[in-house]
């Protein structure tokens, strides 16, 4: 169950960012977490669940967890496959000199963050804005 | 009007958390690595190894394939010839330190606790409790398990893992991750092979091949009759290709 150790990572880098920005509240977080990152998505937004609770800032936040599929490209004929994480061979020529071009990401992607209350407190109530 | 803020809102529906989901949302997009942290770390561990001309090797493997009985027979046949130590991790107990320790080379044990693997911070802490000048191999035994472990770089320079013939011949399909991960595959407890009628070395070799790695696998035996040849050599070759890469005053 190393999820908890991602998922405390996870949570400091989200903390960090959202400092830096000077945000007090994290709304939303969006990781990658490939089959082939060793990570079960399940069990890392079961983590997730607990540990939030862990700083005011995060508590409230949700995470999304996008799992990539698995792709592989082919050195020798250099086709792109999709395929399984434990069948990594090229499917077309058979070679086994392939490298994961997907599948094995485990990054945090983005995060959204409310800003703070301006100081004359007008964007308190505004529309939501979201700003890329 | 809202009297909080001045916002268009009457007043009797003005709550607290209205006005919460009514703040202003930054989206930042990141793409960074979730362990970036633990990578930092092990990357500064392996500076440590390299500038004491240490190779370190992390050893995986499912609890009681044999890793620490390996270690045993290893010391005993290269401690003449080289300076070794080995960091043991462990969730409780001494017991793997104490048994290297009994052959002379220092041990240093990491009990991690409900932790199921080993990290390059817990690794970092044992290193300062571990003097690496004069070392020529580090073993860093993690935990055993075979799916933590292969998410958490150490600093090592190579990652071998071991399969037991007790296990199944099917692992590398099972724990791709892991094997994937590995630069070397070692079938140990080899010696009972001839007892076993449902393990197959080539099934498991398939498996590792299907990994889209040339990883080499090996088999080992560590107790009674011990086979060890291929795995001293292995260690000798990867001594060697340190050496090469390694500054003039340490090879």
């Amino acid at each position: 169950m190393h999820e908890l150790s991602v998922c405390q990572a996870l949570l400091r880098q989200v903390t960090e960012i959202a400092m830096g920005r000077g945000a007090d509240v994290v709304e939303h977080i969006t990781i990658e977490a490939g089959p082939l990152s060793g990570v079960e998505p399940a069990l890392l937004a079961g983590a997730f669940g607990i540990l939030r609770a862990g700083s005011p800032a995060t508590a409230q936040a949700r995470l999304s967890i996008e799992s990539p599929a698995v792709i592989i490209r082919c050195t020798s004929c250099s086709v792109e496959s999709p395929t399984a994480p434990n069948r990594l061979v090229c499917p077309r020529c058979g070679d086994f000199r392939t490298r994961v071009v997907a599948g094995d990401e485990l990054r945090l992607r983005r995060v959204e963050l409310r800003e703070p209350q301006s100081p004359n407190g007008k964007t308190l109530c505004a529309k939501p804005v979201v700003a890329a | 009007m809202c009297q909080a803020c001045g916002c268009s809102l009457k007043a009797d529906l003005v709550r607290e958390d209205l006005h919460q989901q009514r703040g202003r949302t930054t989206v930042v997009d990141v793409l960074q690595d979730l362990l970036a942290a633990n990578d930092r770390v092990a990357a500064h561990n392996r500076e440590h190894f390299d500038e004491h001309g240490v190779l370190a090797i992390n050893l995986m493997s499912s609890p009681g394939a044999g890793k620490t009985a390996l270690l045993e027979a290893t010391i005993t046949a290269l401690r003449e010839r080289y300076c070794i130590a080995v960091i043991e991790g462990d969730l409780e107990t001494d017991n793997d330190a104490v048994r290297i320790r009994a052959l002379g080379v220092p041990a240093l044990q990491i009990t991690t606790g409900t932790a199921c693997h080993l990290d390059a911070q817990l690794v970092h802490r044992a290193l300062h409790d571990l003097p690496l000048s004069g070392l020529d191999l580090l073993f860093i035994e993690n935990v055993g398990n075979l799916v933590c472990p292969a998410s958490f770089d150490l600093g090592q320079h190579r990652n071998v893992t071991l399969l037991s013939v007790t296990e199944g011949d099917d692992k590398p399909e099972k724990y791709p991750v892991i094997f994937r991960a590995s630069d070397l595959v070692v079938l140990s407890k080899a010696d009972l092979l001839g007892v076993l009628d449902d393990f197959d070395p080539a099934r498991a070799a398939a498996g590792l091949r299907a990994l889209g790695r040339d990883t080499p696998m090996i088999q080992t035996a560590a107790r009674r009759v011990p086979v060890l040849a291929p795995w001293l050599s292995w260690i000798e070759q990867q001594l060697a290709e340190r050496r090469v890469a390694m500054p003039a005053e340490l090879a």
